[in-house]
């Protein structure tokens, strides 16, 4: 029985990149609060790097509540919506090179997203992991963590639920 | 969690005059002012606070409108406003956790103006219900419930 040879691994990561770059661009406000994205294989880490504009309380300093909530929203969304794609990437259904912000899938809606403030957010960079709990054709539950020196110091989390978007959008 | 080493933090003032402090409070805060946040009205535990729609602020490029963290922004801040301007004295407060029920997309375009009301304070929290519109102020586009820590003014000592 012959085997197909595997994949050069320059070409895989390219399609992986390529998907997750396309995403990243479509969301203008990604671009705002200064998110980017680590990628290990299929894991996804959110990096919020530190800009004085997210400051919510400037005596301390601390980062704004609302700059964390968006965070954690921005990672949670992505998180989901790059499983999704990934899906469809590495099955061919959707060619890697042929993605745009306008032949992009629809993105998940969020229903709603509940944030646990832990501790005060410091004025140096946030990273962020989300996890998919369930995922269903209609409905989402994810959780996402977020921390800044110690990963075991967890400074903010929160859970949401979305909508997915219908396959035939 | 300590009071003095809060979360999601507002800075605070103590002294006179809770409508002043409440202006100052939204014009110190550098993440409110990149949002291009207004403060509309304040006093006795509630707070009106708006923010114009903005491109970069889109997070469905499909349909232009505005990332759900940019109303989560508006709504803390307006929680935060609420929670300063209640009859009790406080000198600031942090966001314990705050709950955003999304329940319509905002138009694209329309200046979104949320209202909070801290509807009750203990000793050490307070809490919050706010609702935010677009220019149809007949249907909400989200709601959010939220627990604040209360930091109240140190005591004087007394003459």
């Amino acid at each position: 029985m012959s085997r197909r040879p595997p994949e050069p691994v320059e070409l895989i990561k390219q399609r992986r990149d390529r998907a997750l770059a396309v995403l990243v661009e479509a969301v203008p406000y990604i671009g705002f609060l200064g998110v980017s994205f680590d990628r290990r294989g299929d894991e996804l880490t959110g990096v919020l790097s530190y800009d004085p504009k997210l400051i919510g309380n400037p005596l301390l300093p601390a980062l704004h509540g609302g700059a964390i909530a968006s965070f954690l929203e921005v990672t949670a969304i992505m998180e989901l919506s790059f499983t999704l794609l990934w899906d469809d990437v590495e099955t061919g259904r959707i060619l890697a090179d042929s993605l745009s912000p306008a032949t992009l899938p629809r993105l998940p809606k969020t229903i709603d997203f509940t944030v646990d403030y832990l501790r005060s957010g410091l004025p140096r960079d946030a990273y962020a992991r989300a996890r998919v709990n369930r995922q269903g054709r209609r409905y989402a539950s994810v959780h996402v963590e977020a921390w800044q020196d110690n990963r075991q110091r967890l400074f903010a989390q929160a859970t949401g639920h979305f909508l997915m978007p219908s396959r035939d959008d | 969690m300590t009071e003095t080493e809060g979360m999601g933090q507002h800075p605070g003032a103590e002294g006179d005059g809770k409508v002043r402090i409440a202006r100052q409070f939204i014009a110190a805060i550098p993440f409110s002012g990149a949002l291009d946040m207004r403060l509309e009205n304040i006093g006795d535990g509630i707070a009106v606070i708006s923010m114009p729609w903005n491109a970069a602020l889109v997070g469905d490029p499909k349909t232009g409108v505005i990332h759900g963290g940019a109303v989560s922004a508006l709504m803390d801040t307006c929680g935060g406003a609420a929670v300063m301007c209640h009859p009790e004295a406080l000198a600031g407060t942090a966001t314990i956790d705050l709950r955003i029920d999304y329940m319509r997309a905002a138009t694209p375009g329309q200046r979104i103006t949320a209202r909070a009301h801290c509807y009750h304070v203990t000793r050490s929290v307070a809490f919050v219900r706010a609702e935010a519109w677009d220019e149809d102020r007949a249907r909400p586009v989200a709601a959010a419930t939220g627990a604040f820590t209360v930091e109240r003014p140190a005591e004087r000592p007394k003459p």
